[in-house]
């Protein structure tokens, strides 16, 4: 379970998280909605300890991740895989190398078999063998978010927290992406959190969802809840009405 | 007034901050270095793109030093009867100044924008976030190798910047203005003496060190995308460039 209590954040004397309440039930899937700019992202980072906050807690299992430094919160982030929203591929690895990286670094495996991780990882997001040996420039935006998410997922965490998971991908390519994280969450369980602001695609995937607006949590509750909150705010996003005036 | 001596503190205060900043930036760097795992392929990879990489603009920056040096000290030198000197003026000029100083400007030029274009392209891709969560240091994984490649790279292209120097004035020297080539190498070796290598060594582990620190920094520190990378390249250039003169200034004082 993870636990997010009254979280506040500002850069430059403006609040971002303004007092944030959150519970991200363990094993389901808890997608985070709300317009660009809003501060899912700042929120995502906090979880796993990359942001601090001004005050607050994150809880993982009762550890408080933003009291956590050095050693303590290395042991913690190897529970956790992180889809970054641009996939954060290192440019200088190709593909095989960019996936077996987490195996590489943090366990002592047989080269042999990180190789055939590697390669089932890459066969369940539809990759062609031929694709491991390209590097992450020479591959279109949702191969490389694929890429990514092999990454995250060869390490099978208890935990993957995603990044505006389709963002700049065609619907196609953006319900094929959803289709890998309900896939993969089937068949490991792990807790995820997902930021997005794709509607009504991340209904697909959402066990319990969550807007966020203007630094607060201001709806909570599953898709079917969400779709009929009464927050003239919610409707308004989910019918992606225009807001010129908002803001 | 006011107005101009608060802006003036303020600028002085940033400075020293960042300073500051840098060199505990610089000794955390050197500190995991000497922590598990020790990284000795991606040591050999920097010293590839620092050093191997630089090489060609080293030998051609230091063949035409050698040669103007040597063109300059010949019609200088024959003012005075003393153009069996020649060898020990081009040399001593390479070993003590020019060398140390010209590889590390042409090393700054090339392999810090270089640094601080990767570094800071990772920072806001947010590839150095993706280590941090893969309980990877990017410290130790990114920066510690690049500080180390510049310790051991920038000393040995100095060498081959000196040796190539003195090449090149022989060339002009000795083959095109007729200086025997007896008294070219005879005068280097009794005026060059250990003290003047020391120094020279010195200097080139020091620019090495102040030139990757800087590129490793700006680009760890890279905010607002593109532009900002590219301003961080640009700052890296200058102020290494103007580090390296000052360092040189203090150092040649220190072994004078």
């Amino acid at each position: 379970m993870i636990r997010i209590i009254d979280l506040y954040k500002s850069f430059n004397g403006q609040a971002v998280l303004d007092g944030i309440n959150l519970e991200m039930p363990t094993g389901k899937i808890t997608v985070v909605i709300g317009k660009s700019g809003v501060g899912k992202s700042v929120l995502l980072k906090h979880i796993i300890g990359l942001l601090r906050p001004d005050r607050g807690q994150v809880l993982i299992d009762d550890v408080d991740v933003t009291q956590l430094r050095g050693r303590k919160l290395q042991e913690l982030r190897r529970r956790f895989a992180v889809l970054f929203q641009g996939g954060a591929l290192f440019d200088s690895l190709n593909v095989f190398e960019n996936v077996a990286f987490p195996l590489k670094e943090k366990t002592k495996l047989p080269e042999a078999e990180i190789t055939r991780r590697v390669h089932e990882r890459l066969d369940q997001m539809n990759l062609s063998p031929e694709v491991a040996f390209k590097f992450p420039d020479e591959l279109s935006g949702g191969m490389k978010k694929r890429v990514a998410l092999a990454r995250a997922m060869i390490q099978e965490p208890e935990i993957i927290l995603f990044d505006e998971p389709v963002t700049g991908l065609d619907p196609p390519m953006s319900n094929t992406v959803f289709h890998l994280i309900n896939k993969t969450h089937d068949d490991s369980g792990y807790t995820a959190l997902v930021v997005a602001h794709d509607l009504p695609e991340v209904f697909q995937v959402a066990d319990y969802v969550a807007m966020l607006h203007h630094g607060r949590i201001i709806a909570y509750g599953t898709p079917e809840e969400i779709q009929h909150h009464q927050d003239p705010k919610v409707q308004s996003f989910i019918k992606g009405e225009v807001d010129f005036l908002e803001d | 007034m006011v107005t101009f001596i608060r802006h003036l503190g303020r600028w002085l205060l940033n400075w020293v901050q960042e300073a500051g900043a840098m060199l505990l930036f610089l000794l955390q760097g050197l500190a995991l270095a000497f922590v598990p795992p020790f990284r000795f392929r991606r040591l050999l990879q920097e010293i590839n793109l620092i050093g191997v990489k630089s090489t060609l603009i080293v030998l051609l920056t230091a063949a035409f030093t050698g040669m103007v040096l040597a063109l300059q000290g010949y019609y200088t030198l024959r003012k005075y009867g003393s153009e069996g000197a020649l060898g020990s003026a081009v040399a001593l000029s390479l070993i003590r100044e020019m060398g140390p100083v010209l590889t590390a400007l042409m090393v700054s030029a090339r392999a810090g924008s270089a640094v601080t274009a990767e570094i800071g392209i990772m920072r806001i891709t947010e590839q150095l976030d993706a280590l941090d969560t893969m309980a990877v240091n990017p410290m130790q994984y990114v920066v510690m190798p690049k500080l180390l490649a510049g310790l051991i790279a920038v000393p040995l292209l100095t060498a081959i910047f000196d040796v190539v120097g003195i090449l090149g004035g022989y060339l002009v020297g000795v083959v095109l203005l007729g200086v025997s080539s007896g008294s070219y190498f005879s005068g280097m070796v009794q005026s060059v003496v250990p003290l003047d290598i020391n120094g020279g060594v010195v200097k080139s582990l020091v620019f090495g060190l102040t030139i990757i620190t800087v590129a490793s920094f700006k680009g760890y520190y890279t905010e607002h995308g593109a532009e900002g990378v590219s301003r961080a390249t640009n700052q890296t250039v200058v102020l290494s460039a103007v580090l390296v003169l000052a360092w040189d200034y203090i150092l040649t004082s220190f072994f004078m």
